[in-house]
């Protein structure tokens, strides 16, 4: 019989976690009321603004328009993760350094898109940039700065490397 | 908001998801949940149960038999745009991923999805229509193949019965003398075209034939726009962009006269991909 809680195991963030869940809970609402990690934000809720970003199995995903349910046996990176590990330090220095948050409530979704878009390597033209980011909305900054930080980032990524 | 109650139920082979679809007049299938999930909080829709199908093998191959590529229904977006067999056999699926909403969306959504939810805006729905193909779909009495033209049957209504699932799409595989073009205009890269155009055609000579013109965002759904077809056929773009027959509603987007003018300049931009030989 389908039911409408369900036992569900993943690991967040590297820990395991384990939870019985509503079958209509989000994943983005788990993971901010249930787990307490409200660095992913919730804007529309309905898959447009992109502030719910983060990563389930290493892709970029809605936390919004994936249910809690789904990441049965996933794992979940959220901001709180990659800011710990220090894999988006860099990014944040930039986006602070270049104005590139006003509010900072688009940055979480923002910086775990622009690393996506990183991890790949190489540095990705502004165009390439734009098209990248172009699930996010952020309603303070007008993008520009948005785009020099994350391509300041590429450079100097690219740079270390060379 | 948040999505109202329901039931969950995870399907494991595709006769279980159909026998739930059959005992469970209102459930929804959940594949990629792009569209669903985002009408469940908006409340938009309020099954009582949810069949999720990610987990039933053997539905996300790309395969080519003969000349028909086949797509099955759970192939995600990404793996389409990274897909070597998709660029080369259906180099017209290629050119329109990228368009396709935005990285996070595709890496969950589903071609699958995107048919059988049938949004008139959406680029797939279009392609399928404009490919000549066929979708594949699985229901109590057997599997069944569903052309294109047939399968649209109205705004966000399809061919499908409430008991059947969409498995497959299968594409007609590009030949030597395929031609494909396709553009269209958003407000922002990868959100719902104001306008859309997805064609195929064959190279005969300096001329062109088999033309066939899909628009998307025009009506309740995907359309072919045939007598523009037949007049570029004869070989006059202009002719063409006189001849469109669609009947565009306004809508939040824009008006039906930009909808309209802006068709014809989709029509000059495609046109012209077609004059020219695909590149993979």
């Amino acid at each position: 019989m389908p039911k409408h809680s369900v036992d569900i195991c993943l690991t967040v963030n590297g820990e395991s976690v384990a939870e019985r869940v509503d079958a209509r809970t989000t994943l983005v609402d788990f993971l901010r009321e249930t787990l307490g990690l409200t660095g992913s934000h919730i804007g529309c809720e309905h898959g447009v603004c992109g502030a719910c970003t983060v990563r389930m199995n290493g892709e970029i995903v809605r936390g919004c328009l994936t249910l809690a349910v789904q990441c049965d046996g996933a794992s979940v990176e959220t901001i709180e993760g990659l800011s710990d590990s220090g894999e988006v330090a860099d990014l944040q220095r930039a986006f602070e350094e270049r104005n590139a948050l006003q509010c900072g409530f688009c940055t979480p979704g923002m910086v775990a898109t622009a690393q996506d878009l990183l991890a790949r390597g190489g540095v990705p033209s502004r165009a390439e940039i734009r098209e990248h980011i172009s699930g996010n909305y952020c309603r303070c900054t007008g993008y520009h700065a948005i785009v020099d930080a994350v391509e300041a980032v590429a450079r100097q990524r690219a740079g270390a490397k060379g | 908001m948040k999505p109202a109650p329901f039931a969950y139920h995870k399907a494991r082979t595709l006769e279980d998801a159909v026998a739930q679809l059959a005992a469970h007049k209102d459930a929804r299938l959940l594949a990629g949940g792009q569209s669903l999930i985002a009408t469940l909080n908006m409340r938009l829709s309020a099954p009582t149960l949810l069949v999720d199908i990610n987990g039933i093998g053997g539905l996300d191959r790309i395969e080519l038999t003969g000349d028909v590529l086949e797509i099955g229904a759970l192939v995600r977006h990404t793996q389409a745009e990274r897909s070597g067999l998709i660029a080369t056999h259906a180099p017209l699926i290629a050119r329109a991923m990228p368009h396709i909403a935005h990285p996070a969306i595709r890496n969950r959504g589903t071609l699958g999805g995107s048919v059988a939810f049938a949004d008139p805006a959406a680029e797939l729905p279009a392609c399928l229509l404009a490919l000549g193909g066929e979708v594949v779909a699985s229901g109590p009495n057997g599997v069944r193949a569903i052309k294109a033209d047939d399968f649209f049957k109205g705004l966000f209504e399809t061919a499908l019965a409430p008991d059947e699932i969409l498995t497959a799409l299968r594409l007609p595989a590009a030949k030597p003398d395929t031609r494909v073009g396709f553009a269209e205009l958003a407000r922002r890269h990868g959100d719902y075209a104001i306008v859309g155009l997805a064609a195929t055609a064959r190279a005969a000579g300096d001329k062109l034939t088999d033309v066939r013109l899909a628009y998307f965002g025009v009506g309740d759904t995907p359309l072919r726009a045939r007598k523009a077809e037949a007049a570029l056929m004869q070989g006059s773009i202009d002719d063409a962009v006189a001849a469109l027959d669609l009947a565009p509603h306004d809508d939040v987007q824009a008006t039906a006269a930009t909808k309209k003018h802006l068709a014809g300049v989709l029509l000059r931009r495609v046109a012209k991909q077609l004059m020219e030989p695909v590149r993979a």
